[in-house]
């Protein structure tokens, strides 16, 4: 991969927003700087750095193998359970160090919430599914309980269709509302920020509209970071979007900036020729 | 041509079953043809008499349920903790873990009688317990140990990562994930190594001879020596001249005793499971 032109810029805060979506708010809710990802020796994302934005969607887009499912993982310290997975530079959440290896982890996980690609359920019922991260967050009263699991089904629209068996397994559901459960149960916890990886790659195009739909209604009250390879679906939903690039099988960030800008005037040609689909 | 191996070869596996079938189907009739006409209620109830010619198997099946219970009460906790720690505490390819692994097949490969001779020297002799129930149940719960660690050690290592990630980065403990989630999806493995265990500790006699003795009096305590089933029949068998029908009788006894168990012990686990799913 040869490419000419400028190395890209690897810091983006972007000033005021004044054409920005209304539910977003210019402030820095995640303050990502210098962060490398490596799995033993092998380095997968290199020197990147992006603030994200309160209360916004950003989207991440690249080919695959960029990095961008191991870029969210360090982002709540899942890459803790890989073994060999080194973590460098800072990131910064709500005056919080996230890389420190001090920080109370089930605290920092409840507070940035996280979907993945393939829809997995615990293989208990329903309501077992939402209850057992309560539980473990202390949350132990029976009507609030009950109140915060209703609220949280009606969230992803899947209260109408379970209502009647809650109490029957969750793995009986269908691969739609299966992911739906399982963004009930980070959203059951009220976490500040919300890291998807590809939630509707394992899903159909209504299944998918349906999870699109519920994003958007999140924007405002949740932060959320979504990964998808659907760059049509980034840019109904996101107001953001970073794009990432592999260089000699190093991810880089190549350019981060509002949604509308990166599809319609990417400044750097690579991004100008993956959002029109000659690349990746 | 195909067809024809297709069907020849379905024609053997369905041969292989047969056979399988009509092996066991041909020892249980071979056992009960000859051991149901000395079976009778009271020969379960009473007390042998005459080495055991004529009288019942009271006091027997009591020590064999006594040492069986001792080795399930000791194996139990020891192997699911020592599988828990092989499955999540250890990395899969480090030279610990492995070593373990190595020791423990190589323990469940070893002849019952040089567990019976340790069980002596240690447990009987070292430890001063003397021929008693407790030494003979301790044996065997060393020999069931290996075969039940390894069972289920492969049950949770099979149990899928992603539920461990999911169950992570909702903020839950390792504790936790294990006990509400990991145990239960690896409950079929571990039953199928309890019950390996336990047709293996109730079809023992060399590790028993040496440990539990062969008293066929009543035990009053575990600290009493106690005659096994299988040792029962061993003696009737090679040294009582004209104990045979007996030892066709104990030993349909033996068989009907395991299924027993089995069946229990898939009933329980099966309780225990629907219980996970819906409990509160
Ligand atoms: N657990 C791991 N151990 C070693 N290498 C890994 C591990 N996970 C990911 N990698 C490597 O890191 C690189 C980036 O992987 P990652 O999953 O982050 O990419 P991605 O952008 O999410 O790709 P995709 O779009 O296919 O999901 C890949 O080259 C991958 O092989
Ligand atoms: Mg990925």
């Amino acid at each position: 991969m040869n490419m000419p032109g400028p190395e890209p810029l690897v810091t983006y805060t972007i000033g005021g927003i004044e054409s920005g979506p209304p539910c977003c708010e210019p402030v820095p809710h995640l303050r990502i700087a210098n962060l490398s990802i490596a799995y033993g020796s092998a380095t997968v994302l290199d020197n990147m750095s992006l603030d994200i934005y309160k209360g916004c969607i950003t989207a991440l887009i690249g080919p695959s193998g960029c990095g961008k499912t191991s870029f969210l993982t360090a982002l709540n310290r899942l890459t803790d359970l890989i073994p060999g997975a080194k973590v460098g530079g800072s990131v910064q959440f709500e005056g919080i160090d996230v890389l420190d290896p001090n920080v109370d982890l089930l605290v920092l996980r409840r507070r940035i919430g996280m979907i993945f690609q393939k829809p997995n359920p615990f293989p208990l019922s329903i309501r077992r599914n939402l209850e057992l991260p309560l539980r473990e967050h202390g949350i132990r009263h029976r009507d609030v309980l009950e109140y915060k699991i209703e609220t949280a089904l009606r969230e992803v629209g899947l209260w109408e269709e379970v209502r009647d068996r809650l109490d029957s397994p969750a793995l009986a559901l269908s691969g739609g509302q299966q992911q739906r459960l399982c963004i009930a149960r980070a959203l059951v916890l009220e976490p500040e920020v919300l890291l998807m990886d590809e939630p509707c790659s394992a899903l159909d195009p209504i299944s998918s509209g349906v999870v699109e739909e519920l994003i958007q209604r999140l924007c405002g009250r949740l932060t959320v970071i979504i990964v998808t390879h659907n760059l049509a679906q980034a840019r109904r939903i996101a107001n953001y979007a970073a794009f990432l690039w592999m260089k000699e099988s190093v991810g880089k960030l190549i350019e981060f900036g509002q949604c509308r800008n990166l599809f319609e005037a990417p400044k750097h040609e690579l991004t100008s020729a993956y959002v029109s689909g000659a690349t990746g | 041509m195909h067809t024809l191996s297709d069907r020849a070869f379905t024609l053997s596996i369905w041969g292989a079953a047969a056979l399988g079938a009509a092996a066991f189907l041909w020892l249980l009739g071979d056992l009960a043809w000859h051991g149901m006409a000395h079976l009778s209620w009271s020969f379960l109830v009473s007390e042998p008499l005459n080495a055991g010619r004529s009288g019942g198997i009271a006091p027997i099946l009591v020590s064999t349920l006594l040492i069986l219970a001792v080795a399930l009460a000791a194996a139990i906790p020891l192997g699911l903790g020592a599988a828990i720690w092989l499955a999540e505490y250890t990395r899969r390819s480090g030279a610990l873990g492995r070593s373990i692994r190595l020791s423990l097949d190589v323990l469940a490969g070893i002849p019952s009688i040089v567990f019976g001779l340790f069980g002596n020297a240690f447990f009987c002799v070292f430890l001063g317990l003397g021929f008693s129930i407790l030494s003979g149940g301790l044996t065997l719960a060393c020999m069931i140990l290996p075969i039940f660690i390894r069972t289920s050690e492969a049950g949770l290592s099979a149990v899928s990562d992603d539920w461990r990630h999911n169950a992570a980065a909702l903020g839950m403990t390792r504790a936790s994930v294990l006990w509400h989630v990991l145990l239960p999806a690896a409950a079929p493995a571990v039953i199928c190594g309890l019950m390996l265990g336990i047709g293996r500790a109730t079809a023992e006699t060399a590790a028993l001879i040496f440990t539990s003795g062969y008293v066929d009096r009543m035990p009053e305590s575990l600290s009493d020596s106690g005659r096994a089933l299988a040792v029962h029949i061993y003696d009737l068998s090679m040294n009582v001249t004209g104990g045979d029908s007996a030892a066709y009788a104990s030993a349909l006894v033996l068989i009907v005793l395991i299924v027993f168990i089995n069946t229990g012990a898939l009933a329980l686990s099966d309780r225990w499971l629907t219980r996970r799913i819906t409990a509160t």
